[in-house]
């Protein structure tokens, strides 16, 4: 049996973003070799150092559970996303519209304990910095494809997404069929795992104080990203 | 009215539906998709904007509206350019937008690729009119009831097959007597059941993991040894990881049988939501409602298979229209004292109105349904100029059909413009697609009804 701990990160966006290519590149370190469309859920685990290079190093199992993204599973895969630790939000960068739907997606997984009728009635009125200032899930948004989005876009500077911004999340842009997008001590690999050390240090750390589902105290911690990574 | 009027009258109401098409497309089939062609989506707003100009001519021959030499020569013209776009345009561009798709075709390859596909489309299509006696032997090549007949066989098809489908699931999704009762509980089991097996995919993929580190750890003795066939076999066999003793050919085997096993129950539950969702449905207004006209549907859909099967067998074609039959009904059995011609008139533009409407609007709906189904970033294009031929085609074959539900003086317009087509034909043709169609679409329901989720342990 697994001797240590472990955290749940979903993983969720439109579908055919590219999410199970991101889950079987973060957790093999190769590029998947026919993906199809996911039916349901798919789980990858990954052992990950907590404070690596510390000595408070721990080693702890990271689940990323990758949601199908279809849009008729909707009645059906809010039983995946109680509890969570972590968000990644994934969109495609040759599709504009994926990254506008991530607003949804957000939406639809803190309204998981709502029922359906819900759901489209408090997204208009959601804010995703109460939420994230509520509950204090990290969150990370990813742009996958970004070899072919050089073709479709002109311009080279690449704008961070509102929604990344609203969240103060961290944003990494990659192509999911390339070893070295996460190539140890890049920039996206650094991101990664900064973000996956947040959800740990959510998880197993903050017990002392504030429980993360209760408080909506958002003096403390209002999650600045900088705050935690004073290096 | 003069010619310019009319022509202005037209301009506008095409353009008005020209718009109706571009919203259409922005806000419903292209929901999810950034739009990288603009060509796509003026050639789907065009196709939508010349279908209902057809179908508003058709009105204004009803009514009496225009100049009748006005309304012929913008039937010919709405005609020519319909055909122009269904035979020509919308295929050369599916052809062009599927060639660029495939990633090793040069750049300077894919227009004469195009061209021959194009070229080979277009043998084919005049390959459709042979098995079918629809053309009277005395027309030219390039006229326009060459390109009608081969279109109206297509279009007619898909109109048959897609009203067989309709009648048959329409009173089986509406109707409360078909819908299986889903306790809460029954979900709740199948949820917690797809948990457990996610659970034990996420052990037996945490001791892979461990495996791995651990046989890193131990170094690279592992990786000498045999090599070339004898030492693939061996690993593929057996790769026990000399760290931790555990087998991970086989633990991968158990992991894939368990994935799948989870996609199953993700369906199950998925499937019983639905029915949930439908239960607490017919329980509402509107779905008591539903549930009343899906009785009267079931009949008119029994009544409508038997009336096909008949024509067929004893070769009958009816030859007057609904309206008139009725006027006739009204007349000599009930005795009503009427001006025929009068109601004739008005009952005509309000039937020949009402089947506009729905099929413009179920036509839409389907199209949307079928996109959003298979759909994807990469052939969202391709299957956007697919919808674009398919509701051409539909559109000019329902021009073709509602000939019959017309009174004689009112379908002249058509005949003349259409030409000396074999009318019979077609309606017998739909006749015996509707009756294919529907008896299918009864088999395929009752399997998929049987199989249903109250049959899940």
């Amino acid at each position: 049996m697994a001797a240590f701990d472990k955290v749940k990160v979903i993983v969720v966006g439109d579908s055919g973003v590219g999410k199970s290519s991101l889950t079987y590149l973060i957790c093999h370190h190769q590029p998947i070799n026919n993906p199809s469309w996911t039916v349901g859920c798919s789980v990858e685990v990954k052992l990950h150092e907590y404070k690596e290079g510390t000595p408070d190093q721990k080693t702890y199992f990271i689940e990323l559970w990758d949601i199908g993204g279809s849009s008729s599973h909707r009645n059906t895969r809010s039983v995946f996303y109680n509890p969570t630790h972590g968000i990644i939000l994934v969109h495609d960068l040759t599709n504009r519209k994926s990254q506008q739907n991530l607003q949804k997606w957000l939406a639809e997984v803190i309204n998981k304990d709502g029922s359906s009728k819900s759901r489209v009635s408090s997204f208009d009125d959601f804010d995703p910095e109460q939420f994230v200032g509520s509950t204090q899930i990290p969150i990370l948004v990813i742009g996958t494809k970004s070899d072919l989005s050089e073709e479709v876009r002109t311009h080279s500077h690449r704008r961070s997404s509102t929604i990344a911004e609203e969240c103060g999340a961290d944003e990494i842009f990659l192509d999911c069929r390339q070893v070295r997008s996460l190539a140890a001590g890049s920039s996206s690999a650094v991101k990664l795992s900064r973000f996956f050390d947040k959800v740990i240090e959510r998880r197993y750390h903050c017990r002392d104080g504030i429980s993360p589902f209760s408080d909506k105290r958002r003096t403390l911690a209002s999650l600045n990203p900088k705050f935690y990574h004073s290096d | 009215m003069g010619f310019i009027e009319d022509t202005l009258i037209i301009l506008v109401t095409q353009v008005f539906f020209f718009v109706g098409g571009w919203v259409f497309f922005v806000k419903k089939l292209f929901r999810d998709y950034e739009v990288h062609h603009r060509l796509v989506q003026l050639i789907f707003s065009v196709t939508f904007s010349l279908s209902c100009t057809m179908f508003e001519l058709i009105i204004f021959e009803i009514l009496g509206v225009l100049d009748s030499s006005s309304r012929y020569f913008h039937w010919n013209l709405v005609l020519y350019v319909m055909l122009f776009m269904v035979i020509v345009l919308i295929p050369f561009y599916i052809g062009y937008f599927i060639v660029s798709n495939i990633r090793i075709v040069r750049l300077q390859m894919i227009r004469p690729l195009t061209i021959l596909i194009w070229l080979v489309y277009i043998y084919l299509f005049w390959k459709v009119g042979d098995p079918f006696p629809i053309l009277s032997p005395k027309q030219g090549i390039l006229s326009i009831e060459q390109g009608i007949s081969r279109i109206g066989v297509i279009g007619v098809t898909v109109m048959a097959l897609l009203s067989g489908f309709g009648a048959v699931n329409y009173p089986y999704t509406s109707m409360a007597y078909f819908m299986r009762p889903v306790m809460p509980s029954d979900i709740q089991a199948i949820e917690k059941r797809l948990m457990q097996t996610m659970d034990m995919i996420l052990v037996k993929k945490k001791r892979i993991a461990l495996a791995k580190k651990g046989s890193v750890v131990n170094g690279p003795q592992n990786t000498q040894g045999s090599s070339g066939i004898w030492g693939m076999l061996k690993t593929v066999t057996t790769s026990v990881s000399k760290g931790t003793g555990e087998n991970i050919w086989q633990l991968k085997q158990e992991i894939a049988a368990l994935e799948e096993l989870s996609r199953q129950l993700f369906l199950e539950a998925h499937d019983m939501h639905i029915m949930q969702e439908r239960l607490q449905w017919a329980s509402t207004f509107q779905g008591k409602y539903f549930n009343f006209l899906g009785y009267f549907f079931s009949l008119y859909c029994m009544w409508k298979i038997c009336i096909s099967t008949i024509n067929i067998v004893f070769d009958r074609v009816g030859k007057k229209d609904p309206v008139t039959r009725g006027m006739e009904i009204a007349v000599h059995w009930v005795g009503i004292n009427i001006d025929v011609t009068f109601w004739s008139q008005h009952i005509s533009f309000f039937l020949v109105g009402c089947i506009v409407v729905t099929s413009i609007r179920g036509l839409l709906l389907t199209l949307t349904k079928f996109f959003y189904a298979i759909s994807s970033s990469k052939s969202s294009d391709i299957i956007v100029l697919v919808l674009a031929q398919i509701m051409g085609m539909y559109f000019v074959s329902s021009v073709l059909l509602m000939r019959m539900n017309m009174p004689a003086e009112y379908r002249t317009i058509i005949t003349q413009v259409l030409g000396e087509l074999q009318f019979n034909f077609y309606h017998r043709w739909f006749d015996v697609i509707f009756l294919v169609s529907a008896l299918s679409s009864i088999g395929f329901l009752y399997l998929a009804h049987k199989q249903g989720p109250g049959e899940a342990g």
